[in-house]
This record gives structure tokens, C-alpha cells and sequence, in this order.
């Protein structure tokens, strides 16, 4: 029977009934702690410290701190010391503050060449999604299941169902791979997905770099999913090559005819399929306090008036109370106090690029904060080699050490209460950003320009 | 893990759509490393703000897609800590339901309609073993997977488990063929 990406990975990482052996298994400081404490409890060890590698992100400062016995908030300290100590203690390799290899924990997996095709690929993280754009089967856990993998080297899982959401046409000029995702959310909401593994194709995806898919697999589970796949193809091959964890001479051939032979075969069927037309999409925009709360930037907040459903109505009024907005208020009259890029979504060198064209010779205008957060040491270096530092730095953008930043607010860099951003991040909860802090999710272009503005514009039309 | 069987008692009504959990524990909580004293910071800005005010009953009854977000068990720890032994809603984020069940929250998924009579109810008696929930003179049955159920039962503890399989990873190890890499040594 024709097999899907999804199945083959599933059927050679089955140990037996329910138990799918894990390959990669990513660590950081939040998420953690309790595991390695549960396996002191009971006196375990970590099965493969071999196939686990641990970053501090969430908690760190992006002001150049350069060890974890200098940051400044107590609580983070003992958080990052502690992820040093357990590792130490469990043999497990870690990049903390001061490694030229640390980073945001889905930005160096793919980065270093460990995040391949067909692997398994676990962490305490949601947006673990992020790593299926190579077509690996991966996803979230939680701290149970984090010590689970670091005594077991598996993980107790039922067969998911599948989904395959199939783009047609192209995006068009000023569309981006984040665009798709939040519209794809927009339309099937932030259940839409709970209880699939969602394989993305189509022309649009097909014609992506490895760096847009990850974004757009990134925010899989902002949609309910928590998988979200590619079929790794060239594009996937020539991202890989010569990197550092990737394999190399006659096992790369060996490696190739394996990842080759992934991706979905002709007849195969999933559990659901929807179809998404590409060549309609506009650059989009978050209103509420969910990221499927969005629209597009030619469009004006919706009135709650308009939603069939109470619950629905309900949530959108709450929504633009927190928000500060009002029904009707077109998005390109929204004004902003801050803008952020950076994230596990949006924080490669492509979206720096990206944003650093729009803002190259112009001015942050004078009403805003805006901060790039590169997503890893080497994100940044790479950037600082093309000279983007020095564009965004004249711009009046702060430019930042590498971190989840203010994706989260779990370091110094947050939100104030009511400050309205433009984030390139991908959660607009409630206070995700610092208490009282209003998000807009969008893309790196249309953050830039936004930056430069201190209104939302369609970068469409935008000169 | 205790065993869960029968949880019954009063009902604490959330009636809202979406609750992410960055709302159940915000992240200002989540620096400590412990697994414990969670419970007090549940929902932590909207009870400050007055937003809501929560009973600590066995039972929680919320809306759609509770749990969604963010895949901190902190959120189960705070919900469990704060008192409350089952969590009724038309639907949860797959991560939330993985994460409560490790810690003996219950999560049960009832249709709409029987959420919003169990939150006019306000008592409610959970079977595990039968798979329903008895409130208000009505009985309304629930799905759960047959596995979690039985660990859930008997109070087993997913690692202890899996360890018995021990003999079937090492073979799982020794035959698989498919390229993977080392983090060692980079």
C-alpha cells in the first residue's frame, strides 16, 4: 500500500505497540529541570546522551552577557546554572551563554545539521514543529515526557491521524511563507489541526527555502497540529551538505538514497485533506489574542457583531478589549510602540535579509522601539559578515545577542503594559509578550516596514 | 502517580474558548525548577486583575481547545496544585492532554452542550472506569484512550513501564538502519 512521509517515519521508529524510538532529543533550561530531578529521584540515567543536546534560549539576556553566573535576574540564573550542571552531571553536550554554537534550540538543530530527514525529534518546546520542514517527524512534549526520553530514548505515542494541506498556485510579490502559515490558521482556526500530523505541499511550499518552511512548520501547532511536515527534496540536500552534524562521504550517499525514498508516494491517503489556494493571499495581520484572530492588511479590524457563534463573539470582543482596537479601525491606521524580530519563526539569516532591504537607508521612526534578535550566535555572525548590523543599526533598530528575546518575556526583554508591537513571533496570547502588551503577529518584511512607518502598511505598495 | 477512579464534587465554571497556557501560568513562573508550588500563580493575571475569581472544587469546566499554546507542563502542575483533579471541555490541545494524564489530571471531552449544562449543574461525578460523567440527573459518556485509562487506574508510572521493554530498545538499537546523527563530539 502507498505510504505517506508520516507513516514510513512512524513504521521504522516503532519499537513495539505505541512506543516510537526517538532520534534527536533537544534540551533547554525551562522545560528541563524537573526531569533531570526525576531521574536523580530514581536513581536513572540518560539511555543515549549521544542523541541529545542541550541550549539555554527562553531565559537568556540578549545584552551580551557572556555567562550564565552573570545574569542579572536571580531566578534565570539558577535556570541556565542548572541546565550546566545537569548536563555536566548526565554527559549530555550543551551550548550555554558564551558557546559561538548557542542559540534558539530550533534554530541551531538545523543550523549544525542534526535536524535530517526521517529522524524522530523531540523537545520540551511547542514549536519543536519547527524541525519537520527537513521531513523529520517532529514535535512537543512535556516534562514527563522529557524524562521519559532521557531514561528511555522513547516515547509513549499513538498513532496520529494525517493531514495533508495542499497550496496551489504562487504567493505573490510581498507574500511570505509566515503569511501563509497565519492565513492557513486563519481559515482552518487554532484547533483546526488537534490530532493531525500535517504534511504541507504543493507548488508555493515546493518553491520555499529550507528557512521558510521552518517557519511555516514552526507555527503547525498554532493551528492545533503538532507535527507539521515537508517531503525533504534538493532543497532540502543542498541545505544539508557540508553541514557539521550531517554526514559526509560515502555515508552521504548512503544518507541520500535513504531520504530519497521519504517523501509521500503517488495513491497514498491521509485522514483529511484540505486545499488552499496560495495566488489570493495577502500579507497578513493578527487583531485578537490568538493567532488565528487574522486577517489581511487591506482589511480593517472585524466587528464581533459579525461571528455566528456566542462562543466565537465572545472571544473576539474579549479579544479587542485586550487589544485596545475597535471594530472597523482599518490596519494600516494602527499605530505601534515597539517592533520585534526574532523568534524560533522569524530570526534566520533570510529573515534578517529579508528585513534588512526594507530598512536600508531609512529611519525607524521616531515614535518606536524596534529590536532584531538574531536566532543564534551564528545567525548573528553571519549577519554581522553581510554588514546588516550596521543597516538595521542606523536604522535606529537595536541589534541584539541571540535569544528567544521577546517572543515570551521570560528575559529582560518584554513588553510594558498596553505597548502595541509588531512582532515577527508566533503567539499574540494575552500578555505573551509582558503583562498588558498587545501583539501583532506578522511577517519580517512587513515588521520592518511597520518600524519605519510606525503604522502597519501593505509592503505591497509600500515604496 | 496516585491512582485515579471517581472524582466528584463541586464544579468551578470557566466559560472561555482558547485557554492558552500562558494564561494558566504565566511565564514570569516558570524560572522555578521545582515541580512543586505552582498552584497559588494559576491564572495568575486574570484573578490579579479581577478578571475572574476560581474556586479550588475537584472539577474545572471551560471551553473549546483549553490548554493550547505553549507545551509547559507547569500549566498541569498549577491546575493540580491549586486543587482541582479533572479538567471538562468540548475539546483540548493534544500536548495539554498528554502532560495532565502523566500527572493525574483527568481531561474529559464532552459536547458542547453537555459542558454548558454540567457548568449550570454545579456538582458533577466523574467514573473513570465507566467513562461518565453524572450531573444534574443527566449521564454523559466520555473517550479515552484504553491505554491511558488502565495506566490512570493504576496509578503506573509511563518510565517504570517502558523499562520493562528495556530488551526490545536495545533490539530496536541494534537493527535500525536509517541515518541518524551523533550530538557527540561536534
Amino acid at each position: 500500500m502507498a505510504k505517506t512521509l508520516f507513516d514510513k517515519i512512524w513504521d521504522a521508529h516503532l519499537v513495539r505497540d505505541d512506543l516510537i524510538y526517538i532520534d534527536l532529543h533537544l534540551v533547554h533550561e525551562v522545560t528541563s529541570p524537573q526531569a533531570f530531578d526525576g531521574l536523580r529521584l530514581t536513581g536513572r540515567r540518560v539511555r543515549r546522551p549521544g542523541r541529545t543536546i542541550a541550549t539555554a534560549d527562553h531565559n537568556v539576556p540578549t545584552d551580551g552577557t557572556p555567562r550564565a553566573s552573570l545574569i542579572a535576574d536571580p531566578l534565570s540564573r539558577v535556570q541556565v546554572e542548572t541546565l550546566e550542571r545537569n548536563c555536566a552531571e548526565f554527559g549530555i553536550p550543551v551550548y550555554s551563554l558564551g558557546s559561538d554554537r548557542r542559540g534558539i534550540v530550533h534554530v541551531i538543530g538545523p543550523e549544525l545539521g542534526l535536524t535530517q530527514p526521517g529522524l524522530t525529534i523531540v523537545c520540551g518546546d511547542s514549536h519543536t514543529s519547527t524541525h519537520g520542514a527537513f521531513g523529520a517527524l517532529a514535535f512537543g512534549i512535556g516534562t514527563s515526557e522529557v524524562e521519559h526520553v532521557l531514561a528511555t530514548q522513547t516515547l509513549v505515542q499513538r498513532r496520529p491521524k494525517t493531514m495533508r494541506i495542499l497550496y496551489d498556485g504562487a504567493l505573490g510579490f510581498g507574500v511570505t511563507a509566515k503569511d501563509l502559515i497565519l492565513a492557513t490558521i486563519g481559515r482552518l482556526g487554532t484547533a483546526g489541526c488537534t490530532g493531525y500530523v500535517v504534511e504541507y505541499a504543493g507548488a508555493p511550499i515546493e518553491a520555499m527555502s529550507m528557512e521558510n518552511r521552518m517557519t511555516v512548520c514552526n507555527m503547525t501547532i498554532e493551528g492545533g497540529g503538532r507535527a507539521g511536515m515537508v517531503a525533504p527534496d534538493d532543497t532540502t540536500f543542498a541545505y544539508l551538505t557540508g553541514r557539521e552534524a550531517a554526514p559526509a562521504g560515502s555515508e552521504w550517499e548512503d544518507a541520500l538514497g535513504y531520504w530519497r525514498a521519504l517523501p509521500t508516494e503517488d495513491g497514498a491517503t491521509f485522514d483529511r485533506e484540505e486545499r488552499i489556494d496560495a495566488s489570493v493571499l495577502s500579507p497578513m495581520v493578527t487583531w485578537g489574542t490568538t493567532p488565528g484572530m487574522v486577517a489581511g492588511v487591506g482589511e480593517a479590524v472585524p466587528d464581533p457583531a459579525g461571528l455566528d457563534s456566542p462562543a466565537d463573539r465572545d472571544a473576539a470582543e474579549r479579544a479587542l478589549a485586550y487589544m485596545g482596537l475597535r471594530p472597523g479601525t482599518p490596519f494600516t491606521q494602527i499605530s505601534l510602540d515597539r517592533v520585534f524580530i526574532g523568534s524560533c519563526t522569524n530570526s534566520r539569516i533570510e529573515d534578517l535579509r529579508a528585513a534588512a532591504r526594507i530598512v536600508d537607508g531609512r529611519r525607524v521612526a521616531p515614535t518606536v522601539r524596534a529590536m532584531v534578535v538574531p536566532g543564534s550566535v551564528a545567525v548573528k555572525t553571519q549577519a554581522e559578515a553581510e554588514g546588516l548590523d550596521r543597516i538595521f543599526a542606523s536604522a535606529g533598530f537595536e541589534w541584539r545577542d541571540a535569544g528567544c528575546s521577546m517572543c515570551l518575556g521570560m528575559n529582560p526583554d518584554t513588553l510594558s503594559p498596553q505597548e502595541r508591537c509588531a512582532s515577527t513571533s508566533n503567539r499574540n496570547f494575552e500578555g505573551r509578550q509582558g503583562a498588558g502588551g498587545r501583539t501583532h503577529l506578522v511577517s519580517p518584511e512587513m515588521a520592518a516596514a511597520a518600524a519605519i512607518e510606525g503604522r502597519f502598511v501593505d509592503i505591497r505598495e509600500w515604496s | 502517580m496516585e491512582p485515579v477512579t471517581t472524582i466528584s464534587g463541586r464544579v468551578t465554571v470557566l466559560d472561555r474558548a482558547d485557554v492558552d497556557t500562558d494564561q494558566i501560568i504565566p511565564k514570569q513562573f516558570l524560572k522555578r525548577i521545582e515541580r512543586t508550588g505552582f498552584g497559588e500563580f494559576l491564572f495568575y493575571d486574570w484573578i490579579r486583575s479581577g478578571e475572574i475569581a476560581l474556586e479550588p472544587n475537584p472539577i474545572l469546566a471551560a471551553g473549546r481547545n483549553f490548554g493550547c499554546g505553549s507545551s509547559r507542563e507547569h500549566a498541569v502542575w498549577a491546575i493540580r496544585q491549586f486543587g482541582f483533579a479533572a479538567v471538562v471541555a468540548p475539546s483540548f490541545s493534544d500536548i495539554f492532554s498528554s502532560n495532565a494524564t502523566k500527572n493525574g489530571l483527568l481531561p474529559v471531552a464532552l459536547p458542547d452542550e453537555d459542558v454548558h449544562a454540567l457548568m449550570q449543574s454545579g456538582e458533577a461525578t466523574i467514573d473513570l472506569a465507566a467513562q461518565t460523567v453524572r450531573f444534574a440527573g443527566r449521564v454523559a459518556s466520555f473517550d479515552i484512550d484504553t491505554e491511558v485509562k488502565r495506566r490512570l487506574l493504576e496509578g503506573l508510572d509511563d518510565i517504570a513501564i517502558t523499562l520493562t521493554h528495556a530488551a526490545d530498545i536495545d533490539i530496536f538499537e541494534r537493527r535500525a538502519t536509517h541515518p541518524s546523527p551523533s550530538t557527540a563530539g561536534l
